[in-house]
């Protein structure tokens, strides 16, 4: 099962873990599986159907809007990480 | 300075408008939108004035009061207040009358703007009890954070990427910082300190410090504004990495003028200026697109603006299109005949990205964005001697002769009947 990195920031919506394994076979898929485990998580995430504006999401080290955005697929041993885009400059 | 008030509400997020203590935390935990100071401009009235404010120091702490710091700086005390040039020369040579040139080329102590907002985001680190800091850096910041975290006694961890210019790397390593080079792109240095800063808790300056830091750029339009007579110009042309600086000068202008300390009222337009090979927020301005495309692989000489996945892109692409300015990218080659012309207009050796801001202002007259009598001023942010690498092919070197008068009146004939060189014939074309 792909493993979820969830910010610090947001880890008191998680359960207080830093990651966790979410069922999927794309990175929509997996990101609707670990909402459903944590629903806080949901709004914070996504506006709607689409990932929120300053919410950037990487399947191992590359950011999916160069992959296939949401529709990414993603392996069993893939690492998913959600990043906030607001850093740098 | 001491005894002086506090103005910050907090920390407020730009999408949802959630208000957020002071702390260091870089955005809203409810939406992931970006934090920015919030301050109580009413209370401020009165106690912020011209006089007040030129009774300041002669360094950005002057606006002191429109900063985010609970009590006086202990970082950065000398930085800011640098020269605004008029640039009769240059102005002649875009074809503009009113121009000019605002010179952090020679901000103290490392030669860029990244002075102002490294003195906020490190006076605030001490306040906060940061004892260790950090940066993602394209090259100034690195410089900035190396030497105000020596000069405060902080320890400082630099990532940037690894095909940085010498002088760059030199320029952060020279004072003891931590200075970890990374395989991979700037984008890719940024996010794994997005990463570092909250899972160890430092206080990395453009990560969860970034709201404080921003704010020091304001300070770049205040003194404009203020060296102008208390007016903020027609129009600015600012060089863009992560789209920050641009929209916290404009802020400044609006903050001076909401505090009723401007002669007319801002109209501003602001234009943005990237390098063609990392163009991703000038190119949201000209097909009017909503989002940012982030670049995947930026190729430029101007690498201190290689930012791919610019944070501030959205809002700088937004302020752009608001005030009725424009944004253009330029190639490597109009980079280097920008950094020439000024150099050898205004005596200004400014860095690569200086020679995207001219490149780009002089689009932006060819375009007809830029009135020949509008009042201009270009935002000057790192100095020449840092990007060397940029020139050194590119510049003619010394013509060697033996010690005699001779020689010497030899090399006069001969270059009396040689062609004069790039700049010269920019002058010259230009009816200089």
């Amino acid at each position: 099962m792909p493993l979820v990195r969830i910010p610090t920031p947001l880890r008191p919506h998680a359960g207080g873990n830093d990651s966790a394994q979410a069922e999927g076979s794309t990175v929509g898929e997996v990101l609707n599986a670990l909402t459903s485990a944590y629903p806080d998580l949901r709004s914070r995430l996504f506006d709607g159907e689409d990932l929120r504006r300053f919410v950037n999401v990487y399947v191992n080290n590359e950011d999916i809007r160069f992959l296939e955005d949401l529709d990414t697929p993603v392996a069993a041993a893939d690492e998913v990480s959600i990043i906030p885009a607001v850093a740098g400059g | 300075m001491s005894h002086r008030p506090h103005f910050v509400n907090g920390l407020k997020c730009r999408l949802c408008g959630k208000m957020h203590g002071q702390q260091a935390l870089n955005f809203c935990p409810d939406d992931f939108g970006p934090l920015e100071v919030d301050y109580d401009y009413e209370a401020m009235k009165g106690h912020v004035t011209r006089d007040s404010l030129l009774a300041g120091p002669a360094s950005m702490w002057r606006y002191a009061p429109l900063l985010p710091l609970s009590g006086p700086a202990t970082v950065g005390k000398h930085v800011g207040y640098t020269p605004l040039v008029r640039a009769e020369r240059l102005g002649k040579a875009l074809g503009l009358k009113n121009l000019y040139v605002k010179n952090d080329a020679v901000n103290h102590p490392t030669l860029s703007f990244k002075d102002r907002v490294v003195a906020v985001a490190l006076s605030k680190a001490v306040e906060l009890g940061f004892k260790t800091v950090g940066c993602a850096s394209t090259g100034n910041l690195a410089g900035s954070v190396a030497a105000n975290a020596s000069a405060a006694g902080l320890e400082a961890y630099i990532l940037i990427p690894d095909n940085l210019e010498q002088g760059k790397v030199l320029g952060a390593t020279v004072y003891g910082a931590k200075v970890v080079a990374c395989t991979g792109n700037y984008d890719q240095v940024n996010r794994l300190c997005s990463q570092i800063a909250f899972q160890f808790g430092w206080g990395f300056v453009n990560v969860n410090l970034r709201p404080f830091y921003a704010e020091g750029s304001k300070t770049m339009g205040f003194e404009i504004a203020e060296q102008l007579g208390w007016r903020a110009p027609d129009a600015v042309v600012v060089p863009m990495a992560g789209g920050s600086l641009i929209g916290k000068i404009h802020k400044a202008f609006k903050e001076l003028e909401t505090l009723g300390l401007l002669e007319e009222p801002v109209q501003t337009r602001m234009f943005g200026a990237q390098a063609t090979g990392c163009n991703p927020i000038a190119n949201a301005v000209k097909t009017s697109a909503n989002k940012i495309k982030p670049v995947r692989n930026p190729d430029t000489i101007a690498k201190s603006l290689a930012i791919g996945d610019p944070a501030d892109g959205y809002f700088a692409s937004q302020l752009i299109r608001n005030t009725g300015g424009w944004s253009e990218d330029v190639n490597d080659d109009e980079i280097v005949e920008g950094m020439r012309l000024l150099a050898e207009t205004e005596g200004i050796w400014a860095e690569t990205a200086g020679g995207v801001t001219v490149a780009v202002t002089r689009k932006m007259v060819e375009q007809g964005h830029l009135k020949p009598d509008d009042r201009v001023v270009m935002a000057i942010t790192g100095n020449g001697l840092k990007t060397q690498e940029a020139l050194i092919d590119r510049i003619a070197r010394p013509q060697v002769i033996r010690p005699t008068l001779e020689d010497f009146k030899t090399l006069l004939e001969s270059t009396a009947n040689a062609a004069s060189p790039a700049a010269g014939e920019i002058l010259a074309g230009a009816g200089v």
